[in-house]
């Protein structure tokens, strides 16, 4: 989880990512903080998110975000 | 809809681009973007530079100068056209058709089959086929099938969506007669429930331009346009297309009986280097054989972007070699097809500026 968190601190560093259960819905990240999201889990889990994953609700919170990494075979 | 073609051929490839070249960073006052978002998406989705043009090039400035630039370099002979095909979306009238308007600024022969169609991202896999058909008749042996599309003056400056990846151009394509017996497969579809993804609301006869329409108005998420832009759905548009061009591919391997691997390029149409990237991942694409840089390079000039990509990334190769490519627009309508060819030993293959 704390992997996850670095990312999202490293897009959004004056966010608190711990506190919201909707990041997109509370403003946390918009849709193209999404796009660098995916390309930045991308390249350090070393995996290539399904384009048909890129939705909005696989990332509205670090539950829906560490079960989509399961989902591409990282171990969390 | 799978379609066979038979004894046809590309025999050659001109692209034309605006001189004018805009780089993305003297753009950014335009788009509420931070500085770090900036470097992100450039890299990302392939913002850096776009070519567009003045208000005052019409589509069929660039199709006049393609065709006068092959007439010059001896590559075409103006009496050979037997018919013209103009694919736009930024048609410089509503009416007469844009072909016709480049039927008299040629002044080229009567006997000729001249033809609009208003199409955008799939417009060169709609235009090649449209061709092809046409050389099934016996008067018909050499088409010329022109994609001209000037769609940044339809897209609005403060749009962050779209204006960093719009770009203008065009393309000239020599389509004729083959003797090899060669085989071409392909295969198209449409959904026209998508109609309203992609769309310039004002402007036709439903709901004409006027001072309403021109205002503009902030769309929530920090794009500012009016009913007389262009508005896509962005959300929708991607889920379409990583939802339908992957299992087309697929289908039109299946249909041609082709290994994937066995395919030398992809070129597909480019709308971001992002959304490419995720086709190629879940085709299993190599990236190399998929090339993404001409929104980087030009902006995404709708159904130019493939002819471009051809032109860009292969030039003089293209005319001393043949390469098995996979053609794929997808895009406005909704409409999405592919086509399985071979393409090389062309008689031209460059860009011009205009």
């Amino acid at each position: 989880m704390e992997r996850i968190l670095n990312i999202l601190k490293n897009i959004r560093p004056e966010e608190d990512f711990t506190s919201s259960q909707d990041f997109i819905s509370d403003g946390l990240l918009d849709s193209f903080d999404l796009i660098s999201l995916v390309t930045d889990l991308d390249s350090y889990f070393s995996i290539s998110i399904d384009g048909m994953d890129i939705k909005q609700e696989n990332f509205k919170n670090l539950d829906a975000i560490k079960n989509l990494l399961i989902k591409n075979g990282v171990q969390i | 809809m799978n379609l066979k073609f038979r004894n046809k051929r590309i025999s050659g490839i001109l692209t034309i681009v605006p001189s004018k070249e805009i780089a993305f960073e003297d753009e950014l006052d335009n788009y509420n973007f931070t500085r770090a978002q900036s470097l992100k998406l450039k890299l990302v989705m392939g913002y850096d530079r776009h070519r567009i043009f003045d208000e005052d090039v019409c589509a069929s400035d660039l199709v006049v100068k393609g065709i006068n630039h092959l007439v010059d370099q001896n590559k075409l002979k103006k009496e050979d056209i037997d018919a013209l095909i103009v694919v736009t979306q930024s048609p410089d009238y509503l009416m007469p058709p844009t072909s016709t308007i480049v039927h008299g600024k040629l002044d080229l022969k009567q006997d000729i089959f001249c033809l609009d169609i208003n199409q955008g991202c799939t417009g060169y896999i709609v235009g090649l086929y449209q061709a092809f058909m046409m050389l099934e008749q016996e008067n018909i042996t050499k088409v010329v099938l022109a994609n001209a599309d000037i769609l940044s003056h339809k897209v609005s400056k403060k749009d962050r969506n779209s204006f960093p990846l719009v770009g203008d151009a065009a393309s000239i394509t020599i389509v004729e007669r083959d003797t090899n017996n060669s085989e071409i497969f392909g295969n198209i579809k449409f959904d026209g429930k998508g109609w309203d993804a992609l769309m310039i609301p004002a402007g036709g006869f439903k709901t004409p331009s006027s001072p309403e329409t021109s205002v503009l108005v902030d769309d929530g998420a920090g794009n500012y346009r009016s009913k007389d832009n262009l508005v896509m759905r962005g959300d929708s548009v991607f889920n379409f297309v990583q939802a339908m061009v992957p299992p087309l591919i697929q289908d039109l391997m299946e249909f041609a009986s082709v290994d994937k691997a066995s395919v030398d390029y992809y070129m597909f149409h480019q709308p971001n280097k992002f959304m490419l990237k995720k086709v190629a991942d879940k085709l299993g694409i190599p990236h190399e054989k998929m090339p993404h840089n001409i929104v980087e390079n030009f902006g995404n000039a709708s159904g130019v972007t493939i002819p471009t990509a051809i032109t860009f990334n292969l030039g003089e190769k293209m005319l001393t070699q043949e390469y098995l490519m996979c053609l794929s627009g997808f895009g406005v309508g909704l409409t999405w097809g592919s086509m399985l060819i071979k393409i090389g030993n062309l008689n031209f293959c460059n860009i011009i500026e205009y």
